[in-house]
């Protein structure tokens, strides 16, 4: 035990202590704030997980930056975050490709100099070009990673060989067990698909229109939920939901790892494409170290931390990337079906024609099918 | 009489003035004047038009959500008004006051965590791989489907509102003059009809008061419906979510926000007009 007098001094300091505790903090101070200044923050517009520390950490470290993420869900959510928001406020944007468009003539972003990015490593011609990222041979967009949605199920709910097409929501064991994922376009993208309407999905005109909207309609009695991301993930999880509608291995992906009975496909009818570009928001200071960034995604080392992100999985889009993938993690590069020569390889699927991008409709403005959308969750 | 005007006095009242003005007169006239605006480019413009309120009253969606929401609101205060009384009564009429204050506290714990860390927890207990499955499943039941049902959201309505419900019937009834009801008893009285005739009539403010409280909360709340009623069907606050989702629409979130007030005014009026009638029990 340690001598009174010792505890007494430690637990009152004297005024020297005092002095020289002060006058130290006082005389670091100045060198504190120049340390803290020294860091570059760096203000991201994101789906969630994209400022994440198994995203972002390594590259925060390695340059001395620090991401500051706000989250969004939803192409309509973030056009409004930025709308609503002064010029420069963003230094880089995550958007789905669909909504790239939209930046882009409202003037948010920024264009990008193409000689940059690896664009002689993509894994599929598509991605070289990809719709609404040029204009006017510009590039104003750059895509890192996709993935596909289809039918989302568990496996021991249904076979492959049903889930091999989207009949197998209207299942009668299914009854009150198939989920929709609450977001009107890749649902009624996918309802589409199954009346046969293939790369016209989204170009419908009112006949095809009025037809999706039946065959949504008639799948009403077989729904048992409308549900987030977490209400999905919960859904699939405990087994209150054993199909889903609208999702892929976004989702499944996360708990297919964890051993989760679960599993997505792309069915006959055809599949969907999500893609995520990162673009450089108008007016920011921080173009450089943004362009940095971009081309880190696009690295081997970028792309395979995409394919292994905790939020949710995407596909590779460089073959460096896929090759690394295959490398350091050969379980997910298989899991994701990321191999050549298997099945539902998320390239093949697209030189197979049996994947569409996702986009906004064509002949319908995105409020009509949102309002359906409401119309069909009261049904 | 004329009153004099008394400095001293307005002083103290001037905060709440200010801060009801700043805080809530303010953002209700702010909401009424964008429901008037229209949206361009997910912007909002202001301008005086009637496209919100012409385009949500004219929706079939718009009236299903309505009169869903106040009739699962009106069965989450039934439940939670018939399952709170026989506590309430117990705890102000049977229990000593030393009990009654420690039954308060515990019923107060639940607001110290988050409501929906809460509801959350319900996944667990009501799940068809769930507690009350297993249970039900020893005795050969079920499995029943409750997650995302009517029968979830009202288990989240009461999650929310049960509480604080069975506090203010409690404060209630533990008010009431006791020699009244030995009064009654001893005239030969029988103990449900001194409840009916004497207990009720003398605590009706406060138990219309708690309903009305519990209809409020149930009527406004999102995360129930959503997360335990898997938004089947949607709710007036999932239909804010909805249209602020798809395109920005704040101008017709806030016409669906401004027809939510306007019904709990005329419930909140009727009501304490209901809880302060004169006209005695008879």
């Amino acid at each position: 035990m340690k001598p009174k007098h010792l505890i007494t001094r430690r637990m009152t300091p004297t005024r020297r202590d005092v002095l020289r505790i002060g006058g130290g903090m006082a005389l670091s101070a100045p060198f504190v704030g120049r340390a803290w200044a020294s860091t570059t923050e760096i203000n991201m517009l994101a789906w969630y997980g994209h400022g994440e520390p198994d995203m972002v950490g390594a590259f925060e470290e390695a340059n001395n930056v620090k991401f500051v993420p706000k989250y969004y869900a939803g192409g309509d959510n973030m056009l409004a975050l930025i709308a609503q928001s002064p010029p420069g406020t963003y230094d880089i944007i995550l958007s789905d490709a669909e909504f790239v468009q939209q930046l882009n003539a409202a003037g948010y972003i920024e264009e990008l100099n193409a000689a940059d990015y690896p664009f002689d490593d993509m894994l599929h011609e598509d991605f070289t070009k990809f719709p609404g990222h040029w204009a006017d041979d510009k590039l104003y967009s750059m895509m890192v990673r996709g993935g596909h949605l289809g039918v989302s199920y568990n496996t021991t709910a249904a076979s492959a060989e049903e889930a091999a097409s989207y009949e197998v929501f209207w299942k009668e064991d299914l009854k009150g067990k198939v989920g929709h994922f609450d977001w009107h376009l890749p649902t009624l993208g996918m309802m589409s698909l199954k009346n046969g309407n293939g790369a016209g999905l989204w170009d419908l005109d009112d006949a095809a229109w009025s037809a999706v909207q039946e065959t949504t309609l008639s799948l009403r009695p077989q729904v048992g939920g409308f549900f987030d991301y977490g209400g999905t993930f919960n859904g699939l999880k405990n087994g209150e939901m054993l199909a889903m509608c609208g999702i892929g291995d976004w989702i499944t992906g996360v708990l297919e790892r964890d051993g989760a009975p679960v599993a997505s496909t792309i069915p006959k009818e055809g599949g969907i494409q999500f893609t995520e570009s990162y673009s450089i928001g108008k007016d920011s200071e921080k173009a450089d170290i943004c362009t940095k960034f971009i081309q880190y995604m696009l690295s081997p080392e970028g792309q395979v931390k995409s394919a292994q992100m905790v939020a949710y999985p995407g596909f590779c889009i460089t073959k460096a990337g896929r090759a690394m993938l295959q490398e350091v993690d050969p379980a997910e590069a298989k899991r994701s079906h990321q191999m050549e020569g298997m099945a539902n390889d998320p390239i093949a699927l697209i030189n197979e024609g049996r994947i569409h991008y996702r986009d906004i409709p064509q002949q319908q403005s995105l409020e009509d099918w949102n309002d359906f959308w409401s119309e069909y969750k009261n049904a | 009489m004329k009153r004099k005007f008394d400095l001293y006095a307005m002083t103290w009242r001037l905060p709440i003035i200010f801060w009801q003005l700043l805080f809530f007169v303010g953002p209700l006239l702010f909401m009424v004047a964008i429901s008037f605006f229209v949206v361009k480019n997910y912007r909002m413009t202001e301008a005086f038009e009637m496209v919100n309120w012409q385009k949500m009253l004219s929706r079939g969606y718009f009236w299903d959500s309505y009169w869903y929401t106040i009739f699962i609101a009106g069965i989450s205060t039934t439940v939670a008004m018939l399952l709170a009384f026989p506590a309430s009564f117990a705890l102000a009429f049977r229990a000593s006051d030393n009990l009654r204050r420690w039954a308060i506290f515990l019923l107060i714990i639940p607001f110290f965590t988050s409501y929906l860390v809460r509801t959350f927890s319900w996944y667990v207990i009501l799940a068809e791989s769930g507690v009350v499955n297993a249970m039900l499943g020893q005795i050969g039941l079920g499995p029943f489907k409750m997650l995302n049902t009517h029968f979830g959201t009202v288990i989240g309505y009461l999650t929310l509102t049960l509480p604080l419900v069975v506090i203010l019937q409690t404060v209630t009834m533990a008010n009431v003059d006791k020699t009244l009801i030995e009064a009654a008893r001893n005239l030969g009285c029988k103990p449900l009809a001194t409840i009916w005739r004497v207990v009720l009539p003398l605590s009706k403010t406060g138990l219309i008061v708690a309903a009305l409280f519990c209809f409020i909360l149930s009527f406004g709340d999102f995360v129930a419906p959503f997360y335990l009623g898997g938004s089947q069907e949607p709710t007036l606050p999932i239909l804010i979510l909805d249209t602020t989702k798809s395109g920005q629409q704040w101008p017709r979130a806030a016409v669906v926000a401004i027809m939510m007030m306007a019904t709990l005014f005329t419930i909140a009026f009727a009501a304490i007009a209901l809880a302060y009638r004169k006209g005695g029990a008879r």
